[in-house]
């Protein structure tokens, strides 16, 4: 049945609000709002009011909530992970609670995913007559808009660079995306999917013999969501490198290849180092052994994971002689200074390349 | 063979249990020397800028003991009270490979990766198969060591429930993992300056930690980590026999960022204070801040 009373919410993470939008409004039948793209403001109200130095995603999730209250959200969500992220939740909804608001909340780590009976009642939190069926229909469609975004932007990664009108990708793109907001079924997903693939594909791209290949790792939230990582993929793209980055939903949520990866990072890494970390380690490998130009490791400051990962990867780059630069992001990093060490790390590269 | 425990960390957890497990399975051990300022520098040279201090003190440590002994004791635990456990633990073994490799660490180590309760016991007869003990040997020296430990921390307990019932100072409840509350540099600084202030430290560590874990499910549903269940659980237990919290912590500890949130905003009866040690000395200003703490509790009390 329809729920017009709940509207439902999930922070902003990188281009995946439409997958979400799409389950709650066909299978939970429950009102969604895209929140806000993300702009200094939202994170400077997340900061406001999160424990100082908690990661930076938390401060920008509860920035994202504070926005989608203000203009009407009333059922937020949050899911749960391997490190800190399984607390988000709590401590989110306890801060907004304390300054407030009225609302639920849908929290995924309180659930216990053994028992049947758990996740019914949890799910009830999003819409009480919520349809098990309509939920289950609009997993598979859920699931291929993800893996849509990700075919795409992984496609647009290797090639916005080399462009020849500039911004044509990202018009193209940012047109698919408004079109994914208002999506009704699967079928209209794939006529989309045709459709734009083959206009992505049909852009000019210039791209010379010789190019400069860049991995990107971090930690989950911060390599995905552009701006908590200073639009690290466009600064790079304009210095005309071919970007490469494992890290999305699908390869981690959908086809997950956790024990492949372990197998990997097994030369430096024996064990689960916790979180994404030993996703991290294995790509720098894979990295590191097609012969790429250089890595560079984006994370929040104080993520525990992908600082023990570090001396790994410093390890890494002793042994396959591949530059690793690193960036640890808070919510009072500075521009310009992630601007310059690019512009020396793209230096370093190019040097290394004619040598 | 010398085995080499570093006093950090899981040390301080276990020190009991690990001590005299070795001795029962007569295997020779030296332990790192209190942290001081030495290991200090040396750890944070060795670590990562943003790595916690007690990750630090460990790295300090295991450079002093490196080149002493064999093998360097370093487990790996993931779970404990059935309970998600912070990354830092998990890593660890890893980390301290990594980060010494040029000097060829050797690592002896056991492996607790399930939530299951056997799992330590297992862990520690695999250890003991590498080291080659009879098995039986092994399974002795840990119920006897684990013993040890148990009547240790039921000893601590009681009497700290005993200076908590009989003592008509002031007393303050020192929240902070046991890895900082019994290091010498981080903890053992507070606690005597909270007796100089003529006030009765307790420390939150040392109640007992089946209890008070129980007792945080009032507290907060989704808690993940076991060792600050602990913590939370005790300031819920004894919240009304105590006069103050002090929430101890490291710079920059992920679990402590959000938990000491949590219980400030979960305790608004009870002054807190929060104090963050970091590798930077100074504990003049930490002076100040505990006498005008101790301050506000008498003019709470109208002692004042």
């Amino acid at each position: 049945m329809i729920n017009n009373e709940n509207i439902a919410c999930f922070p902003q993470w990188a281009n995946y609000a439409c997958a979400f939008k799409y389950i709650c409004e066909k299978g939970f039948e429950t009102k969604y709002i895209i929140p806000p793209p993300i702009t200094k403001k939202t994170i400077e109200l997340g900061s406001k009011y999160s424990p100082d130095y908690v990661c930076a995603p938390f401060k920008y999730c509860l920035g994202c909530y504070i926005e989608a209250l203000e203009q009407g959200a009333n059922c937020l969500m949050q899911i749960y992970g391997g490190c800190r992220l399984n607390y988000y939740g709590e401590l989110a909804e306890v801060i907004l609670k304390d300054m407030g608001y009225q609302f639920k909340f849908f929290n995924m780590a309180d659930i216990n995913f053994k028992s049947i009976k758990s996740i019914v009642e949890h799910f009830k939190i999003i819409n009480p007559n919520f349809s098990l069926v309509k939920v289950a229909k609009s997993i598979p469609v859920m699931m291929n808009i993800i893996k849509t975004i990700d075919k795409f932007e992984d496609y647009i990664r290797l090639n916005v660079g080399f462009e020849v009108n500039e911004g044509e990708f990202e018009k193209t793109y940012n047109e698919f995306l408004q079109k994914l907001n208002n999506l009704k079924n699967g079928k209209q997903l794939k006529q989309l999917k045709k459709i734009y693939w083959k206009k992505l594909t049909n852009i000019k791209v210039n791209k010379p013999s010789k190019i400069i290949k860049v991995g990107m790792i971090g930690d989950y939230y911060t390599v995905q969501e552009p701006f908590s990582n200073y639009f690290m993929e466009k600064e790079l793209a304009k210095f005309g490198m071919e970007i490469h980055r494992y890290m999305n939903l699908t390869n981690t949520l959908i086809h997950n290849k956790g024990k492949e990866r372990k197998n990997v990072a097994k030369k430096y890494a024996k064990y689960n180092l916790g979180a994404t970390a030993n996703f991290t380690v294995a790509e720098a490998i894979d990295f590191a052994k097609n012969k790429f130009d250089g890595i560079i490791q984006v994370k929040s400051f104080g993520c525990t994971p992908e600082i023990d990962a570090m001396p790994i990867l410093q390890n890494v780059s002793k042994d396959f002689n591949i530059p690793i630069l690193h960036f640890s992001f808070d919510s009072q990093t500075s521009e310009t200074g992630v601007k310059t060490r690019l512009e020396a790390f793209y230096d370093m590269v190019e040097a290394r390349n004619k040598g | 063979m010398k085995v080499g425990i570093p006093r950090a960390l899981l040390y301080f957890k276990n020190e009991k249990f690990w001590t005299t497990l070795f001795k029962e399975m007569g295997i020779e051990y030296i332990l790192s020397p209190e942290t001081n300022k030495e290991i200090i520098n040396d750890g944070a040279n060795l670590a990562i800028d943003e790595t916690c201090l007690p990750t630090k003190i460990l790295l300090g440590s295991i450079n002093w003991l490196i080149d002493k002994c064999d093998y360097i004791f370093i487990p790996r635990i993931a779970y404990a009270h059935g309970q998600q456990m912070c990354t830092k633990f998990l890593a660890q073994t890893d980390l301290v490979y990594n980060t010494f490799r040029d000097r060829n660490p050797k690592l002896l180590f056991y492996d607790i990766d399930n939530k299951k309760v056997t799992a330590e016991r297992k862990a520690i007869l695999k250890m003991g198969k590498f080291l080659h003990i009879p098995k039986n040997h092994v399974k002795l020296a840990y119920i006897l060591a684990k013993q040890t430990q148990l009547y240790y921390e039921m000893f601590r307990c009681e009497s700290q429930e005993n200076v908590v019932k009989n003592s008509n100072k002031n007393k303050i409840l020192i929240v902070a993992h046991a890895y900082n509350i019994k290091d010498k540099y981080v903890g053992e600084p507070i606690i005597e300056a909270v007796k100089n202030l003529n006030c009765e430290p307790i420390i939150a560590e040392y109640f007992n930690a089946e209890q008070c874990i129980q007792a945080s499910r009032n507290v907060s549903k989704t808690l993940p980590w076991g060792y600050n269940r602990h913590l939370v659980g005790a300031i819920e237990m004894y919240k009304d026999n105590i006069d103050g919290i002090i929430l101890l912590t490291t710079f920059p500890c992920g679990p402590d960022s959000m938990v000491n949130d949590m219980i400030i905003r979960k305790y608004k009866n009870i002054p807190i204070i929060t104090l963050t040690v970091d590798t930077q000395d100074g504990t003049a200003g930490m002076q100040t801040r505990l006498e005008s703490f101790v301050d506000i509790i008498n003019f709470k009390k109208g002692n004042l």
